[in-house]
């Protein structure tokens, strides 16, 4: 027991020494420019069709369930609030975090994780390269900027998607159910919604690079770092999910 | 004493003599304890390198040879102990003061160590984009002749990947040198590779050795390579250097357990190769 509260202690420690690191040398020249580029194409834009897709049937499946539940109340005509407010303050924001979470994270973690097991990592602080600037940055910056981005897309699909159910299934209007989504969405609630995006790719871009540049024991020791990194990683979204959106009711 | 003085010293055959008695320390480990879990590595170990020479440092495995090449280039740190570069100490340097530390070395990693995801030209490039401001076509000259200096003339746009085990390492070579270290450290140069390409990489080292007359540190179990390659010997074994020489004292020695190693090493297939040593010296 007491070993693996030290173990705990140790890697809270560990990260925290890599997030300051990481937030000073953003600061600092050289930038790598190039290295950001590629990480947020590879974040970004290569996750738009798991966005796409996931964000679209979570729409749906919302809208069709909202009618469903709430049919003695009258629900079929909330399912453009219920719809939106659900994706904007919560659903998006989570949803994406795991579903980016886990396909970014894993992804950085094994190729951090191979690298350090070929000694790549080694190799680069033999060069006099910091690896922290030269690899950790450049994801994290990446993710940090686009989870929100890759939010934002979600809520809209997402929207869509409750919208196809409730003028097709519904039969409610097209018009009716975009204008209770925009009375019901107030700033406050992209706010809080978006914002917390920030902190998810934050912390789930620094989990999985951390996991990665500890990595030892060869494919085997890369094969765990990785599945660390998607249940860390997934466990700390839903915790700090919780702590944040409380924080952002008490700024409100 | 005068520039002049200096100068006679050097030329004079008595004062090379001189020279090569008071021999110039480059790198001296103090005493070096370091343990990883229950594991007691290195139990003080104790070395000098001298500037100019090649030192290989032989042991089995486990024995601690890859952790003390770690613990030159400062990646990682001592339990206890010193450890001197260049007359300075770089035992408690934070991690940012080392990298000025070690510009002075090139290092050649046991499996070459490559960017997996540039190509080899970039990754011979590599060190110079990022300390230097040379671009371009002297850039590409640059890469060019290193690839020409480990006999790899058209491997630059070659992904690692498509390397063999042995031109991973002469690549790996290339980048090491590209800045003009002062110091290469090899980490079992010929581990892995069949004996013809082992012994391309032997001759690789002695001939770099001679262009460009920097210090050398070899890491092996190989003892062929060991006598064809190396000055002196740092024989490490159960944590600490246990005997440490010149090849000639080496094949004279009456340590015991360097005997033992040298036994079980299979010296017979050795000796063409302490020949073969000899004439590389004589003829360098």
């Amino acid at each position: 027991m007491r070993a693996r509260v030290e173990n705990l202690l140790l890697h809270v420690g560990g990260l925290s020494e890599l997030a300051l690191a990481t937030v000073r040398l953003t600061f600092r020249r050289p930038f790598e420019r190039r290295a950001l580029m590629i990480q947020l194409d590879q974040i970004g834009v290569r996750s738009m069709s798991i966005v796409v897709i996931t964000a679209a049937f979570i729409g749906m499946v919302l809208a069709l369930q909202t009618a469903y539940s709430l049919e003695d109340f009258g629900g079929k005509l909330l399912v453009g609030k219920v719809v939106s407010l659900s994706l904007v303050r919560e659903l998006a924001p989570v949803l994406m975090a795991l579903m980016v979470g886990g396909r970014v994270g894993a992804g950085m973690t094994a190729e951090l994780g191979t690298m350090k097991v070929t000694e790549q990592i080694d190799a680069l602080r033999a060069l006099a390269t910091n690896p922290v600037r030269k690899l950790v940055v450049p994801r994290v910056i990446a993710t940090t900027l686009m989870l929100p981005v890759l939010t934002v897309i979600a809520i809209l699909v997402g929207t869509l998607g409750g919208m196809l159910i409730a003028v097709v299934q519904l039969h409610l209007g097209a018009n009716y159910y975009v204008r209770s989504v925009v009375t019901t969405i107030e700033y406050n609630d992209l706010a809080s919604g978006v914002g917390k995006t920030f902190f998810f790719g934050f912390v789930i871009a620094l989990i999985a690079c951390y996991n990665g540049m500890r990595t030892s024991g060869g494919a085997d020791g890369v094969g765990r770092a990785t599945t660390a990194t998607v249940v860390t990683g997934a466990i700390s979204v839903l915790i700090l999910d919780f702590f944040l959106t409380k924080l952002f009711m008490s700024l409100a | 004493m005068s520039r002049a003085d200096d100068m006679l010293e050097i030329a004079s055959p008595g004062g090379v003599e001189r020279r090569s008695q008071v021999r110039d320390v480059f790198l001296e480990f103090r005493g070096i304890h370091k343990s990883y879990g229950p594991k007691h590595v290195l139990r003080g170990a104790d070395l000098r390198v001298f500037r100019g020479e090649v030192l290989v440092i032989l042991g089995g495995s486990g024995s601690g040879k890859s952790v003390t090449l770690r613990h030159i280039l400062g990646l990682e740190r001592p339990d206890s102990g010193r450890v001197l570069v260049d007359g300075e100490d770089i035992t408690d340097l934070p991690e940012e003061q080392l990298y000025r530390v070690r510009m002075k070395f090139g290092m050649l990693f046991q499996a070459g160590a490559l960017f997996d995801s540039i190509t080899v030209a970039e990754n011979i490039a590599f060190p110079v984009v990022e300390h230097t401001s040379i671009r371009g076509a002297e850039l590409q000259r640059l890469i060019d002749e290193m690839l020409g200096l480990v006999d790899l003339p058209h491997a630059g746009p070659l992904m690692p990947v498509d390397l063999s085990g042995g031109m991973r390492k002469r690549v790996g070579l290339a980048r090491a040198i590209v800045l003009g270290p002062k110091v290469i450290l090899y980490d079992e140069p010929t581990t892995g590779l069949d004996p013809v390409t082992a012994q391309r990489i032997n001759e690789l080292i002695v001939d770099l050795q001679a262009k460009l007359k920097v210090t050398s540190i070899v890491v092996t179990h190989d003892i062929q390579s060991a006598f064809h390659v190396g000055d002196r010997i740092a024989f490490l074994e159960e944590g600490t250097f246990q005997w440490v020489g010149t090849m000639e004292e080496a094949r004279r020695s009456n340590n015991p357990a360097l005997l033992e190693f040298l036994r079980t090493s299979n010296v017979a297939a050795a000796r063409p190769i302490e020949a073969a040593g000899h004439e590389v010296r004589n003829g360098s």
